[in-house]
Order: C-alpha cells, then structure tokens, then sequence
C-alpha cells in the first residue's frame, strides 16, 4: 500500500515528510521494545508503529532500514527527534489511535507482518 | 609487485549513558559501507551488529571506543571499552540474559537480545573481556 494511503487510514498527522509519499509499505511492525525490532531482521519492513518516544527509536529505524515510523496514542516527539529523522530520511507520523487499532486497520488493509 | 590494498579505517567515541546520540558511530559506517555500493543486506547486517555493540559500551560499559577498518572484500568492527568486563560470557550470550539498568528499559533495550542478535548476524564474533578491565568485541562482515 502506498505511504499516502496509510497517512489517511491511520488519520495521521505527517511530522516529518519524505520526498517521496507514495513509497510501497508492504510491512510493517508495532513495538515498543527496540530490543525486539532490533532481534527480527527481514528482508522487507518499511514501516515501524511504536508508542516509545525517543531518538533511539529513529536509530533503530535507521539501522533496520524502516522508512517510516509511526507514533501512536497521539505522542508527538519533539523538535531534535523530528530533525534527527530529517537527516536520516525517515518520514514521521502521529496518529490518535492505540497501537492495537492503528496495526488493525493496516493489517485490515493488506500491510503485512515480519515474516509473512 | 603486490599490490598495496586500500582500506579506509573509520574511528568513533562512545560516551557513556548517553542515550541521545548512542548509534552515531553505527550510523556513520553504515553509510561508508553503503556509499561504497555494498548488497543493502550485508550494509544491514553490519548495522544491527555494530549498533548492538555500541549499545552495549554506551549502556554497560560508560562508553567506549569503535574501530571500523574497510578492506575490498569484508569490514572489522572493533568496539573496545574500559568498562566492567562480562563475568560470565556463555551466560551473557543467552537469549534474555540481562543486566541492563532501568533507564536502558525505559529506553527500549535491555532485552538481552544483543549479544546473541550479534552472533547471528556477524560471519565471526569474538569477545575479550577480562573483569574489572574491560571489554573488546570484534566483528568481522563477508561482503559476499
Ligand atoms: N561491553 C559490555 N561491558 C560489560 N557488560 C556487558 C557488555 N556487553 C554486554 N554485557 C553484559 O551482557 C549482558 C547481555 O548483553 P546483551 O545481549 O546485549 O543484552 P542487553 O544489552 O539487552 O542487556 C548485558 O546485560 C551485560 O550484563
Ligand atoms: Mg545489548
């Protein structure tokens, strides 16, 4: 599913915008430990849900290859993450829904987990 | 004549605790590496392990060192540190097995995960620690 479509079913906010938003999201995984993001390496994860807050959470992106990192429950980082993600390229979303509802309707919608 | 092999040998500080810029050094080789036209997996797999390592010295050990040396065919990455050294590496090679400090939980590590995420990713891994001392992990990457 593309990127703009995903903005508009998870009614998010796009924080940081990458040059291309119509980039293929095919997988997608929800976390709160990076820990675990970091031990589930494939070949394809373009997108990240999580409700942790901090510039390791943009790192961790970074290191897996994951385009776009999604905050949930409506957490919005602050500025020095958002830049961090700028630099990075890594595009940046809020959206007001809980972890679980924002991966149902993605999943509902076609976006695969790890390993599928 | 034998030719002279070119390396390019990266250094990075990491400084203890500091979780805000934890990953810089693990940033930065990963885009050496991919400048120089790696397969994006090999630049991946050289990523998580290094980036666990960095962890690691940022978390445990109040920082440390990272020596990256480039050669055409394979990368080594040496994270050194001064830091408390690993009593008991079989059992900190164990999946779960984890000592970290609340802070690096709330951060979203201190999974136990690391090491062992290391090994499964790196082609050779070894770990020199002497307690009290410190701790040196090098990381050897197969380009192909
Ligand atoms: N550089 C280090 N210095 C001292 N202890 C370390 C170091 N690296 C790892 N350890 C020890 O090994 C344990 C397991 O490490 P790891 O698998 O990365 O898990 P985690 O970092 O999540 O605790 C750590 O909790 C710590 O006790
Ligand atoms: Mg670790």
């Amino acid at each position: 599913m593309k990127l703009s479509e995903c903005v508009e079913l998870l009614k998010a906010r796009v924080l940081v915008r990458v040059s291309d938003m119509n980039i293929d999201i095919k997988v997608a995984c929800g976390a709160d430990l990076m820990s675990d993001v970091m031990a589930f390496a494939c070949s394809s994860n373009e997108m990240m849900l999580t409700g942790l807050v901090n510039p390791q959470t943009i790192r961790t992106a970074e290191m897996m290859d994951v385009k776009v990192v999604v905050f949930v429950r409506g957490k919005c980082p602050d500025d020095s993450i958002l830049k961090l993600a700028a630099e990075k390229e890594i595009c940046v979303l809020t959206t007001a829904m809980p972890m679980f509802t924002a991966c149902g309707v993605l999943y509902g919608a076609g976006v695969l987990g790890k390993g599928e | 004549m034998r030719m002279a092999v070119q390396t390019v040998k990266l250094s990075f500080q990491i400084r203890g605790s500091d979780f805000v810029n934890a990953g810089e050094a693990s940033s930065n080789t990963k885009k050496a590496l991919s400048r120089i036209g790696l397969n994006p997996s090999v630049v991946k797999r050289a990523a998580i392990a290094m980036y666990e390592a960095e962890l690691n010295a940022m978390i445990h050990a109040g920082g440390g060192q990272a020596d990256v040396e480039i050669f055409p065919d394979h990368v080594v990455i040496q994270i050194a540190d001064r830091g408390p050294g690993i009593p008991d590496v079989d059992l900190a090679m164990q999946a779960g097995w984890s000592t970290a400090p609340d802070i690096a939980r709330e951060m979203g590590f201190g999974a136990g995960m690391g090491l062992p995420n290391i090994k499964k990713h790196a082609d050779d891994m070894r770990i020199e620690t002497i307690v009290g001392q410190g701790t040196t992990i090098t990381i050897h990457i197969l380009f192909a």
